[in-house]
């Protein structure tokens, strides 16, 4: 279905721009139909063949072979912090878990975090790492991923946290009737009853994961991210509209690579469980 | 105590605070000796405290007086060394295990290796007559089939009382007949020792050796019923005249437990 999708979404684009007005076109003095000049929206076909072209004058590689590095490796920053901030958020769920006085104290802070703008801490986790260390400050990346760690985090804690509570009583019971210790009921009752609302939510933070190192690549100018690259293309899109495109389509092939990775890991954790969960 | 002696209830009372600060009985000077192999079912309207009791015998909850024995030993030991069995009404299966995992899991919170596990539980699963279901989920079984390995669980690791909480409630009646039998014919094979909580006449009377009528506010034992059926109980135990007496037994020790009490106990909630 998706090339389906692909082509339509394709066909949309040309149609516009062939029967849209060139200058856009406003209504009461606002501006809302966009311009369909080659400037403001290049052909489909314009931007495929561009990935072909050299990225810049008198340089042998093609963009595709630039955005294409770009791209791995951001997705490997995205990776990095969607398994960092999965382990996080499981580990402060089991802490809020084990003891209420944690999650009280904690759960506002987290429901706060969240409401930062992270274009924001950018430069702020940037100029914590340059006092941390010189070294630090010229490894932009890690700020990347901390700032996806700290989207990425969340729903995973609110996924767990719920999941560790939605152990039966009866359940629960039983497992006291065997004398078994907290840990041995978090790992034999409570983890196993949590995987339900854990999966979904790996879903959400690996979107998160890929959104927060984009953005905080374009923010903090992150060097080989393909988040710079949107960045720098976008500066060049006055003369060279296709190009910024080149970096927009890395970034979206990034979030598929991403989704498609933890749609197979809740595929994977969901298996044997009831039909109607899925 | 007599070496026979697998319960022994003493002069136990429960007192619940609740929210306000009000506090209710809910139990008061319970006596209760149960012999060892003894089937005995504890009977009585809703808030009599049946389950209260069940709960206390199984060291899930703590008595505000008295003492409670199993096999000699204080109820929280017992329960340290699993010595007894438990099911409730909702068969409590890990969905994310397969049948014979279920039924392994007591066995493998007691440190046993795997071999052994899967030796007892196709032992197990022959004793409940679900051997061809040992890899199914328990999602894909019905209703009677789940309380089945539900049984079979609390009995995996051999124990010497099962405690059981209404385990056949949310069955439809012929399963729960069938239930009853399998039940019997499980207990007489292992020799296990049962307290059976139920609101169901018919079946403490069917099942049981004694039954323990109790009614509510405060909790408290009314009467005890000696049925004397014999051990070789089967359909046409259900229709034996001697049956109906019983039952007719229980249901005027439940009257004189003071229905009027139990009215209130439902009007005051």
């Amino acid at each position: 279905m998706f090339p389906l999708s692909f082509a339509l979404v394709a066909a949309a684009w040309e149609i516009y721009k062939w029967i849209g007005p060139v200058d856009g076109g406003s209504v009461f003095g606002v501006n809302v139909l966009p311009r369909t000049s080659d400037l403001a929206m290049p052909h489909v076909w314009d931007m495929f063949s561009r990935l072909t072209e050299p990225e810049v004058r008198g340089n042998p590689d093609s963009v595709l072979h630039v955005v294409a590095i770009a791209t791995w490796y951001s997705f490997r920053v995205a990776l990095l912090a969607f398994v960092v901030g999965t382990a996080l958020g499981v580990a402060l769920a089991v802490m809020m878990a084990r003891f209420r006085a944690a999650e009280r104290a904690l759960m506002p802070y987290l429901v706060v975090s969240q409401t930062v703008p992270i274009i924001v801490l950018g430069p702020l986790i940037l100029s914590l790492l340059a006092y941390a260390s010189r070294d630090l400050a010229t490894e932009t990346w890690i700020a990347a991923v901390i700032l996806g760690v700290f989207l990425a985090f969340f729903p995973v804690a609110l996924g767990t946290l719920r999941g560790l509570k939605s152990a039966q009583a009866t359940s629960l019971e039983l497992m006291d009737s065997y004398a078994a210790g907290w840990w041995t009921t978090l790992r034999k009752l409570r983890f196993p009853a949590a995987v339900p609302f854990i999966a979904p939510s790996l879903r959400v933070a690996g979107a998160s994961a890929v959104v927060g190192v984009i953005v905080s690549e374009i923010s903090l100018g992150v060097k080989g991210g393909v988040g710079r690259k949107i960045f720098a293309y976008g500066q060049e899109a006055s003369s060279d509209p296709a190009k910024l495109y080149t970096a927009v389509f890395g970034a979206a092939a990034l979030g598929l690579v991403m989704s498609i990775i933890v749609v197979a890991i809740d595929r994977r954790m969901m298996r044997n469980r009831p039909q109607e969960m899925a | 105590m007599t070496p026979s002696t697998t319960v022994r209830v003493s002069g136990v009372g429960k007192v619940f605070q609740v929210a306000g600060g009000s506090r209710v009985d809910a139990l008061v000077d319970i006596d209760l000796d149960i012999a060892k192999g003894e089937f005995v079912s504890l009977i009585g309207p809703s808030g009599c405290g049946k389950s209260t009791l069940l709960r206390l015998i199984a060291d899930l909850i703590q008595p505000t007086g008295g003492t409670v024995t199993v096999n000699g030993k204080s109820a929280h030991q017992a329960r340290l060394d699993q010595d007894y069995g438990m099911a409730f009404q909702q068969s409590g299966l890990f969905e994310w295990r397969s049948v014979e995992r279920n039924i392994e899991l007591p066995l493998e919170l007691k440190g046993w290796d795997k071999a052994r596990r899967r030796a007892r539980s196709r032992e197990m699963l022959e004793l409940v007559k679900l051997t061809d279901f040992a890899t199914h989920m328990p999602w894909q079984l019905s209703g009677g089939m789940q309380q089945r390995v539900a049984i079979a669980r609390a009995l995996a690791a051999h124990p010497e009382l099962l405690l059981m909480d209404e385990p056949f409630g949310a069955l439809d009646e012929m399963t729960r007949e069938h239930m009853q039998a399998e039940l019997l014919r499980i207990c007489a094979d292992t020799g296990t020792t049962v307290v059976f909580v139920t609101h169901s006449i018919p079946e403490a009377v069917y099942l049981a050796d004694r039954v323990v009528v109790m009614s509510p506010r405060p909790g408290r034992i009314t009467g005890v019923v000696d049925v004397g059926l014999g051990r070789d109980r089967t359909e046409l135990t259900r229709e034996a005249t001697a049956f109906f007496e019983r039952v007719t037994e229980v249901r005027e020790a439940l009257r004189g437990g003071d229905i009027g009490a139990g009215a209130q106990g439902i009007i005051d909630r």
